[in-house]
C-alpha cells in the first residue's frame, strides 16, 4: 500500500517535470534556432529566405522597426534581429554568424582589415544637459571630462553658482554610457560617486529636478525640462551633427562581408538608405544621414 | 391553569412532531448510507475522488518544481562566475566595472546591510511602541481603526513609495541637509515606512497573545500598567517581536523599486548618510537591461548571494520560533 502511494507520487513528480521541461525546451528552442542564411530564389523576383542582424543594442530598436517594415513589404523574408553589443556585432559579421553586423562606434584599425563593407545608416548625438536655471550655456569638452572625473566639484569653478555639482550618469552596459566614455572620457573611469539612473528618461527627470545636476542623454530625448549645453561653442543640433562640428556623436553602422553576395541583406540596406527608411529612422529619434 | 395544560399539550405535540421528523431523516440517511455502501463496493466513488486528489498533488508539485527550477537556474548561471572570480573577491572586492571584467559586489553587499540596518534603526522602535499602544493602551475602537490604517499602509505598491520619496523626501533632504538628496537617508526613511506594517502587525499579535492571566496577576500584585508592560508583557512576547524584526529585515533586503528610485545607486560604500549607495537588488534591476555574457552572469551571481542571504534569514527565523516555543514551554 505504502509503496503504491510512493509510486503514484513518483509518477506525478515525473509528469510535472516533463511538463515543465516541455515548456522550457519550447521556450529555449526559439533562442537556439540557428540563423538560417542564404537566399532561396523561387525563380521570380520576389525575395525568399531569412537573414540575421546582430550587434549594438543602441541600433537594435531602430533595426527592429526597419525590419518590421521591410518584412511587411517582402512577405517571403524573415529578419532575425539580435543584440549583443557593437563588438559582438563586428565579430559576427566577420565570422559570418550574422549576415549584417550592427555597430554604434567607428571600427578599430584591425577590424577594418577584416574585409567588411561599412554602411553608415544614421547618426546619434549625445547632449550634455543641465537644469534650465543653470547660468552656464556652454562648456568645453575638457570641462565635461573633468566634471565626470570628479576633478571639478563646484559650479563656481566654471563660472556658475557656488553649488556642488550633482553628476548623473547611466549604468554600466548602456550604449549611451559606452559612447560617452569613448568620446568624452577617453576611456577613463567615471567618478564613482556619481548618481546612476538606468534609462534616458530617468536621467532627464533627475536633471530636471535638481538645479545643480548635469547629465547626458540622447539628443532625441532633449525637451524643455532640461537645457542642452553648447560643447566647445557648438550647439547640439541636427545640422551640427551632420556637418561633424558637434563632436559628441556616433554613427550607426551596418557591416557586411565584401566577399559575400546576399541579396536580402543588400536590398534591406538599400531600403534603410532610401527616403522611406531614413524617414523611419528620423521618426524613431536618430539623425538621418540625408 | 388551562393555558398551562394547553401549553404542555402543544409542547408534547411538537415533541412528537420532532421525533417523526427525525425518524424520516434517519430513514433518508439510511437510504443514502446504503447507496454509499453500494458506491464504495463498486469503484465508481474513486473516480472523482482520485481526480481531485491528483489535481491537488499536481498543483503542489508544480509550485515546488517552480521553486526548484528557479534556484537551479540562478545558481547554474551565477555560480560559474563566482567560481572564476573567487567567492572572496566577488563578495568583498569594491571594484564593480563589469565592462572591464571587474566583478566585486562588496559595495553593494555593504550597501544592502547598511540600508537595512538604517531603516530598522528607526522603524523598529517606532513600530514596537505603536504596537504596544494599539494592543495595550488605545481604547478598542481606536485600536481597530489603527489596524485598518496599518493594513492600508501595507497595501501601497512599492513604486508609489519610491515616487513619494523621489518627489517629496529627496528634494527636502537636498534643500535642508545638502548633497544631492538621493542618499542613504532618503532610502532609510522610505524603507522604514515600508517595513512598519510588518513590525506593527506581528508584534501587536505577539503582545495580544500573552495570556490575560499574566497581566491580571501582575496588576493584582500591585504592579502598575507601565511596569506590567515593560517587565512582563514584552519579555513574554519577545520571540514574536524578534520574528517581526527578522521578517521586516527580509522585506527590507528584498525591496528594490523604491530603493532604486531614491538612493542614487552609486556603487560605492557611502561615507555619510547623505551619500548615495547601491544595494544588491538595485544592482540587478539597474543593469539587467543591457547586460550580456559575464556581466549578465555576475547579475545572476548577485541574485544567488541574495538568495542565500534570505535563506539564512529564514533559518534564523525558524531557530527563533523554536527557541520561543521552548521558552514558553518552560
Amino acid at each position: 500500500m505504502y509503496s503504491e502511494k510512493l509510486r503514484r507520487v513518483g509518477s506525478f513528480i515525473i509528469l510535472g517535470l516533463l511538463l515543465l521541461a516541455l515548456v522550457f525546451t519550447s521556450a529555449c528552442s526559439k533562442n537556439l534556432s540557428e540563423p538560417e542564411s542564404g537566399v532561396k530564389n523561387g525563380g521570380n523576383d520576389e525575395l525568399q529566405g531569412s537573414i540575421t542582424i546582430a550587434g549594438s543594442t543602441s541600433v537594435q530598436p531602430f533595426t527592429e522597426v526597419l525590419a518590421e517594415e521591410f518584412q511587411s513589404k517582402n512577405p517571403g523574408v524573415k529578419i532575425n534581429v539580435q543584440g549583443g553589443g557593437s563588438s559582438q556585432g563586428i565579430e559576427t559579421a566577420i565570422s559570418g554568424a550574422a549576415d549584417i553586423g550592427a555597430s554604434s562606434r567607428e571600427l578599430k584599425d584591425e577590424e577594418k582589415k577584416a574585409g567588411l563593407k561599412e554602411t553608415t545608416i544614421a547618426l546619434d548625438a549625445i547632449a550634455i544637459v543641465v537644469h534650465p536655471s543653470n547660468r552656464l550655456g556652454e562648456l568645453k569638452m575638457e570641462d565635461v571630462r573633468n566634471i565626470y572625473l570628479g576633478n571639478i566639484a563646484n559650479w563656481k569653478e566654471l563660472g556658475g553658482a557656488d553649488a556642488p555639482i550633482s553628476i548623473v550618469c547611466r549604468e554600466e552596459g548602456s550604449g549611451t554610457r559606452g559612447a560617452f566614455e569613448e568620446i568624452v572620457m577617453n576611456k577613463q573611469d567615471i567618478f564613482a560617486k556619481s548618481l546612476i539612473q538606468n534609462s534616458t528618461g530617468a536621467v532627464r527627470t533627475t536633471v530636471a529636478g535638481d538645479k545643480n545636476a548635469i547629465g547626458f542623454i540622447s539628443l532625441a530625448a532633449v525637451n524643455q525640462d532640461v537645457k542642452a549645453l553648447k560643447i566647445d561653442g557648438v550647439l547640439p543640433a541636427v545640422d551640427n551633427v551632420k556637418n561633424g562640428s558637434y563632436k559628441i556623436s556616433r554613427p550607426f553602422i551596418y557591416l557586411t562581408r565584401t566577399a559575400s553576395d546576399n541579396k536580402i541583406a543588400d536590398s534591406f540596406i538599400e531600403f534603410v538608405l532610401s527616403d522611406e527608411g531614413q524617414n523611419i529612422l528620423g521618426n524613431e529619434g536618430a539623425i538621418s544621414i540625408k | 391553569m388551562n393555558g398551562i395544560i394547553e401549553g404542555k399539550i402543544t409542547a408534547v405535540k411538537q415533541h412528537n412532531n420532532r421525533e417523526e421528523k427525525s425518524q424520516i431523516l434517519q430513514a433518508k440517511a439510511g437510504r443514502w448510507e446504503r447507496i454509499l455502501v453500494i458506491l464504495r463496493k463498486s469503484k465508481a466513488r474513486f473516480i472523482p475522488e482520485i481526480l481531485v486528489e491528483r489535481l491537488l498533488m499536481l498543483s503542489a508539485v508544480v509550485s515546488i518544481m517552480a521553486l526548484l527550477l528557479i534556484s537551479v537556474f540562478i545558481f547554474s548561471r551565477g555560480v560559474p562566475l563566482i567560481a572564476s572570480v573567487g567567492l572572496g573577491d566577488f563578495l568583498f572586492s569594491l571594484e564593480w566595472k563589469p565592462i572591464q571584467g571587474k566583478f566585486g559586489i562588496g559595495a553593494m553587499f555593504v550597501g544592502s546591510l547598511l540600508l537595512t540596518s538604517a531603516s530598522l534603526a528607526w522603524a523598529v522602535p517606532l513600530g514596537l511602541l505603536t504596537a504596544i499602544f494599539m494592543a495595550e493602551i488605545a481604547p478598542p475602537p481606536v485600536g481597530r481603526i489603527m489596524t485598518r490604517m496599518v493594513s492600508l499602509l501595507a497595501g501601497i505598491p512599492s513604486v508609489v513609495y519610491g515616487f513619494f520619496g523621489l518627489v517629496i523626501i529627496v528634494p527636502l533632504i537636498r534643500n535642508y541637509l545638502g548633497g544631492t538628496g538621493m542618499s542613504v537617508l532618503a532610502g532609510a526613511i522610505i524603507l522604514g515606512i515600508m517595513i512598519l506594517p510588518t513590525i506593527i502587525n506581528i508584534s501587536r499579535d505577539a503582545i495580544q497573545a500573552v495570556p490575560l492571566v499574566y497581566k491580571e496577576s501582575s496588576l493584582a500584585l500591585g504592579a502598575s500598567h507601565y511596569q506590567t508592560i515593560g517587565r512582563l508583557i514584552l519579555p513574554a512576547a519577545s520571540s514574536g517581536i524578534i520574528t517581526a524584526v527578522v521578517l521586516a529585515m527580509g522585506r527590507a533586503i528584498g525591496e528594490t523599486m523604491a530603493v532604486v528610485m531614491v538612493t542614487g545607486n552609486a556603487a560605492i560604500i557611502p561615507d555619510s548618510l547623505l551619500a548615495p549607495l547601491r544595494t544588491m537588488t538595485s544592482n540587478i534591476v539597474l543593469e539587467m537591461g543591457y547586460a550580456a555574457g559575464d556581466h549578465q552572469a555576475a547579475l545572476f551571481a548577485t541574485g544567488a548571494i541574495l538568495f542565500i542571504f534570505i535563506l539564512l534569514l529564514n533559518l534564523l527565523l525558524n531557530f527563533i520560533r523554536r527557541a520561543g516555543k521552548r521558552y514558553a514551554g518552560n
